[in-house]
């Protein structure tokens, strides 16, 4: 928490500081006010008294109230301010740091934990500092002035307040100590019934084809019971805090009364009157200590929280960087359009085994060169190498014949049309998501966008809508079909008129005849460009120059389909597994 | 007091509860739903009810014992003046002859003591004798006193009074009164916790025991629903409603109802009083608040405004982080950093402005409602000093009426919380009711076949089946006939989209047929429920789904009867025996979602779970497809025992792991365009035999 905080800039710690006054300021019309109390209730009390004197006091009263108010309003803007500000600031960062991550940071981290992080975490620490500037400053502040100012009048009237502060700190102690604990518990029992659900909702045709449904319901009864049971008993605990408070405000009120009866009885005749006045304000002062810890206690319930997602903050953006940028930001060579690795072995930083083994192959210009082979072979991974999602652990990735690390990223992106296995579209219009980006050879033109639709074999699909290429797509693509989808990706790498292509198992989605016919358009619309495309279906691959087979990050063959059919058993099997499917759809 | 629920955090603010779409019907319907628990509710509400009211009455008792103290503050003026009386016409008889009868002027130490001694007779006050001299030093003291002074200075002139006098004359506090009105208010307190207290407990109880009502409810619900309706519905929707919802409900229930009814019990309860104590201070009380609660509603109207801005810009911003987050590959590769920070950037900073707003504004609520507070105290006080000396209340109503502001104010932000609650808990609970009144799988209790387990033959007939998914427009299955025999092997193949797992859900009962009809021994499935049609079937998927349990668990599942050394032997058939001997716990290992299983071994323990059943049917849709092909050189061996003299149905892109089948379905676009044996359909030299040649020709 604290570490987060040092990102408040100086401005910010000026404003704080100017909070802190204003708070003190706050504080101290705050506690002057019993004293106007008091001294109204007293002229209230004697005869004889005039009237203007009360309209005075009250005034005064009065003006101590809106003083605290205005200071409270300034506060309470400088907060807003503050709290805002911070927030933007912690969130630009944390999503400039995430924008820098590799990609196995990211999946360690899970994209969707990063979202929580980028956006709930960062909610709570706002509404932390929020109460925190806050109270955390006014709560001590008022406590240990109000105590200064209560603590000479008289000494029963000091012990019964202690007594109570005692009193509630001791209630809402055991209460954290017993109930704390607990709420980890709960907060597990809700994460099982999600599961049991999940569990449900996935299997639900094993569930029905087993009869099970009574076993799933008594497996969810039984998470349900412990769930309520265990929240009951917190809730109920908890059921105790707020008569408890209540009861000793109340109590204390009481007791300071009946003590202050009795030290008027036995004072002399000229105490008598100031220790009634003492009486109300001491009791006044009283609650204003009580409420004080109160609010510390309070914020000391919600620290551990705030706590909680600071350090999932500060875990993202202690994150080390492990993909460096490189220098390089033009061409140093002759070679355009080749991807060469050699001797290229991969594993995840903190993994045993390796994902990849001794890789190495070379794609010239213009050569399509597909890999295959069974899922968790390591197709994937070998080819994000190139655009630096990973960094090889051993070995060299070289792009035009550079090594990619040396590469500035952008100019090596620049180089690449990456169209990934999952189609990403963005909340945008068509033509706006297929031209996305920059390719640094200046803007993607509406002739350019249509032309890669159309090569894409997307033409037909956006002209029938509505708006054509000026279709705002939903968030996620929601509003198109898969294949729709993943042609409007392949079209969006088209644009960019990369020198090398890199299709990572983006043609699933796609019926045969599509596949196919979109293929042979590519061929012909870039004939010079390198294409690296991982697939699973033969179909898709047999017609490249090279072909890859890879079985548990191992190359197992290298070559043409015809010969690896022969050659490779590994090939062979997938083939002979697949041809079914293939003949009956695919007309070569 | 009961004054429950959360209080009004500078930082909290009344976030814009999401709308329910139709807010008094859903709010009736749970009240419909609460009705099992009506007399616990009924209990907490009176109870509120009750706490409110006593703590309306305690503030006129406090103000009592204020009254009692000051009483005690002031001089006992009755004897005070029989003294006075007593001296003065002791004196009389001195100065009668004087001829002054100004007890003041007179020089009183000019008159002998002799005298002084003789006129001046003991008498007794409240059993307290002052003696001659006592009388003579009080008429000594009290020639000092004039018009002109202060109440100290005469306070002070009667401490320096004799004691006696001062016995007589001192403020008599009445303690016993006091201890009284201090008995019966902690008393009151005391019950007032007790009442709020069992309220709570009544409240949570109700609240947790209707979320627990509501999550099983749920949960029993997913297992009547209609497949179909899970083809239209995400998990995640269905788990949220299962968490989310349900605890959205019991949550702002809890707090909602119980703040609701003692927070308007509070309100009209002071409201009462006050104007049964006095009207023109309650007219004064009301009227302070008054102008505060119109600038509070004004900020509160206002704060809405941007809270809903807010929250729409946290939406984008949210929206956005997501798509970036999740197409980073993307993003990266296609150098578009630079076009989402800018995007980020612009949203980041209307985010950060709409809430710096809302923040300020709702921040103000709590200043504001201080401010009345006090505002409201000064004008207590004035009116009611000015009251007071006309002597038309004494200062105890004061007292009370402090109390009453402060009872005042609070409960009306209370319950405007509430009501916000509130409506969380109807758009929430519409949500959950919403699931729970969907349209459950079709009746089967007019169903009165049933075929025994061990007795059926094992014949399956398809005549004519159509059957078309609700959000198609064509049809998935178009008049499809075929018939299986008793122990025979049927493999249907075909692209996909053809219809062949379709065959697999229709065959389980997952959907009913529109048409036609599908008949076990001769008997119309539509005639068995769907129980027993299940209990026929075993039936291992693509998917292996396996839960978290023990390995064991996972392969008994719900079978019945099946002891240690039956899993044994079947995971010894299935090869997978030693896999689980090498696992830390055996048979006891529990397998959690992304654990060291293997998809192959995953696969093999379904279809373990699978031999469990001993049905007499077996289905096998793509069974083998996620393994890779050692392993599956396994589970072939695994299946080819699973399937040993039962009828199956097998569905396998693979050509050889079905050229051994009795019958082959080709399918096709919903129908079956061809179907015999491996050596008939190659003999016809139709779509099989280009299929299975084509292997050879590449």
């Amino acid at each position: 928490m604290i570490k987060l905080l040092k990102n408040l800039r100086k401005k910010e710690w000026l404003l704080a500081l100017i909070c802190l006054i204003l708070i003190v300021v706050q504080v101290w019309l705050e506690l002057k006010m019993p004293d106007y109390m008091s001294e109204i209730t007293v002229l209230v009390q004697s005869e004889g008294s005039q009237m203007s004197d009360i309209i005075h006091n009250g005034a005064y009263m009065l003006g101590c109230a809106l003083g605290s108010l205005i200071s409270a309003v300034i506060v309470g803007y400088i907060v807003a301010n503050i709290s805002s500000t911070f927030s933007m600031n912690i969130r630009k960062r944390l999503f400039n740091k995430i924008g820098d991550l590799a990609t196995s940071e990211i999946k360690q981290f899970s994209t969707s934990s990063l979202i929580t992080r980028t956006t709930n975490d960062i909610t709570q620490i706002q509404m932390f500092i929020v109460m925190g500037l806050q109270l955390l400053i006014k709560a001590p502040i008022t406590a240990v002035w109000a105590i200064t100012k209560i603590l000479n009048k008289s000494w029963q009237w000091s012990a019964i307040t202690a007594i109570a502060v005692v009193i509630l700190l001791s209630v809402i102690a055991v209460l954290i100590v017993i109930v704390m604990p607990r709420f980890k518990i709960v907060q597990r029992l809700i994460d099982n019934i999600n599961c049991v659900t999940r569990e449900n909702l996935t299997g639900i045709r094993v569930v029905r084809a087993f009869n099970a449904e009574k076993y799933q319901e008594n497996k969810f009864e039984e998470v349900n019971n412990e769930l309520t049971s265990k929240q009951l008993f917190n809730q109920k605990a908890f059921a105790v805090l707020s008569p408890t408070m209540y009861l000793v405000m109340y109590f204390l009120t009481l007791s300071i009364y009946f003590i202050g009866a009795y030290l008027i009885k036995d004072a002399m005749m000229t105490e008598k009157l100031s220790l009634f006045g003492d009486m109300v304000v001491f009791s006044s002062y009283a609650m204003q200590v009580i409420m004080s810890f109160l609010m510390l206690a309070m914020i000391f319930m919600m620290l551990p929280r705030a706590q909680v997602s600071a350090g999932r903050i500060n875990e993202v953006l202690d994150t080390e960087i492990t993909i460096k940028d490189g220098t390089i930001d033009k061409d140093t060579t002759d070679e355009r359009g080749t991807v060469e690795f050699r001797n290229v072995s991969f594993k995840y930083p903190d993994a045993d085994e390796y994902l990849l083994r001794n890789i190495s192959f070379k794609a010239e210009k213009g050569e399509t060169v597909a890999f295959i082979g069974s899922t968790g072979s390591g197709k994937s991974t070998l080819i994000n190498l190139v655009p630096r999602f990973y960094d090889a652990t051993e070995g060299e990735v070289l792009v035009d014949g550079v090594n990619v690390k040396d590469y500035k990223q952008e100019f090596l992106h620049n180089k690449l049309g990456y169209v990934s296995q999952k189609a990403v579209i963005f909340n945008d219009t068509v033509k706006n998501n297929v031209a996305y980006g920059d390719n640094g050879k200046g803007e993607i033109t509406d002739e350019k966008v249509k032309k890669a639709i159309e090569v894409a074999q997307g033409k037909e699909f956006v002209e029938k809508m509505e708006k054509q290429y000026d279709t705002d797509m939903a968030q996620g693509g929601t509003n198109v079909s898969g294949g729709q989808k993943q042609r409007l990706s392949i079209a969006r790498a088209i644009a960019r008129d990369p020198e090398i292509y890199i299709f990572d198992d983006s043609f699933s989605a796609l019926d045969y005849k599509t596949d196919s016919v979109l293929r042979k358009e590519l061929k012909k619309y870039t004939k010079n460009a390198t294409s690296l495309i991982v697939a699973q279906r033969i179909g898709t691959i047999m017609n490249a120059d090279k072909i890859l087979v890879l079985d548990n990050g191992k190359c197992v063959g290298f070559g043409k389909h015809k010969e690896l059919l022969k050659s490779c058993e590994v090939y062979k099997q997938i083939a002979l597994s697949q041809l079914s499917k293939e003949e009956l759809d695919n007309a070569e | 007091m009961p004054r429950r629920g959360r209080r009004m955090g500078p930082g909290a603010g009344p976030a814009p509860a999401e709308k329910a779409k139709d807010f008094k019907g859903a709010i009736k319907r749970l009240f419909k739903e609460l009705k099992n628990f009506r007399i616990l509710i009924y209990i907490a509400l009176i109870l509120a009810i009750a706490g409110s009211i006593l703590s309306i009455i305690a503030p006129s008792r406090l103000s009592q014992i204020t009254d009692k103290i000051s009483e005690g503050l002031v001089v006992n003026r009755e004897n005070l003046e029989k003294i006075t009386t007593n001296i003065t016409s002791s004196l009389g008889e001195i100065t009668a002859g004087m001829q002054t009868s100004d007890l003041s002027n007179m020089d009183i130490s000019q008159i002998p003591d002799e005298i002084k001694n003789s006129a001046f007779k003991e008498f007794e006050i409240d059993g307290t004798i002052i003696s001659v001299n006592d009388q003579i030093e009080f008429l000594d003291k009290m020639s000092g006193i004039g018009e002109d002074m202060t109440p100290e200075e005469i306070y002070s002139k009667i401490d320096e009074m004799p004691e006696s006098i001062q016995t007589v004359v001192k403020p008599f506090m009445d303690m016993d009164a006091i201890t009284k009105i201090v008995v019966f208010l902690v008393c009151l307190y005391l019950c007032s916790a007790l009442f709020t207290f069992i309220q709570s407990i009544c409240m949570t109880d109700v609240a947790n025991k209707f979320a627990k009502s509501l999550r099983s409810r749920i949960s029993v619900k997913i297992n009547k629903l209609p497949l179909r309706y899970f083809d239209k519905h995400q998990a995640g929707d269905i788990l949220s409603r299962v968490t989310n919802d349900v605890d959205t409900i019991a949550q702002t229930m809890n707090q909602s109802l119980g703040t609701l009814v003692s927070s308007t019990t509070l309100f009209l309860g002071t409201i009462i009083m006050m104007f049964y104590t006095n009207w023109i201070m309650a007219l004064t009380a009301i009227g302070a608040s008054l102008i505060g609660f119109i600038l509070m509603f004004v900020i509160l109207g206002k704060s809405q405004k941007y809270f809903a801005q807010r929250q729409e810009e946290l939406g984008n911003l949210n929206g956005h982080i997501e798509e970036i987050y999740s197409g980073l590959n993307v993003v990266k590769v296609y150098n578009g950093r630079k076009q989402a920070n800018e995007k980020f950037d612009i949203l980041n900073e209307k985010e950060c402005n709409a809430n710096r707003k809302s923040q300020f504004l709702s921040g103000l609520m709590q200043p504001i409602m201080n401010f009345i507070g006090n505002f409201g105290y000064v004008a207590v006080c004035i009116v009611g000093a000015l009251l007071t000396m006309n002597d038309i209340i004494s200062f105890g109503v004061i007292v009370a009426f402090i109390t009453y502001v402060r009872l005042f104010t609070s409960p009306l932000s209370q319950i405007a919380q509430a009501m916000n609650s509130l409506q969380s808990t109807a758009a929430a609970g519409e949500r959950v009711f919403e699931f729970i009144d969907e349209e459950e799988i079709s009746d089967e209790k007019a169903v009165t076949k049933r075929l025994d387990k061990s007795k059926v033959k094992g014949e399956i007939e398809f005549q004519n089946v159509v059957f078309q998914y609700d959000n198609n427009d064509k049809p998935t299955i178009n008049n499809f006939s075929a018939i299986a025999k008793p122990g025979q092997k049927v493999a249907i193949v075909g692209p996909t989209g053809a219809g062949k797992t379709t065959m697999v859900n229709l065959l389980m009962k997952f959907y009913d047929i529109n048409s036609g009809d599908i008949k076990i021994d001769g008997v119309s499935t539509k005639e068995l429920t769907r129980e027993n049609v299940h209990e026929l079937f075993t039936m291992v998927l693509q998917d292996t789904w396996l839960f978290n349990g023990t390995v064991k668990e996972n392969i008994i599942y719900n079978g019945e009867n099946i002891d240690d050394a039956k899993v044994e032997e079947i995971c010894k058939v299935v090869g997978l025996h030693h896999f689980i001997k090498t696992l830390p716990h055996g048979y006891d290992s529990i397998i959690s979602d992304n654990d060291s299983v293997s998809a192959g071994q995953r696969q093999l323990l379904t279809i373990a779970r699978g031999m469990t059943q001993d049905a007499p049917f077996l289905i096998l849709d793509e069974a083998t497809s996620n393994v890779d092909t050692r392993t599956e050189e396994i589970v072939q061996r695994a299946m080819d025992k699973l399937t040993e003299g039962k009828t199956s149905f097998i569905i396998a892109h693979r050509l050889s792991t079905i050229k051994n089948a009795d019958l082959i379905l080709v399918m096709k676009d919903g129908n079956i365009i061809e179907q015999g044996n491996h050596d008939e359909l190659i003999e016809k030299n139709g779509a099989y035999a280009e299929l299975y040649n084509s292997q050879f020709e590449l």
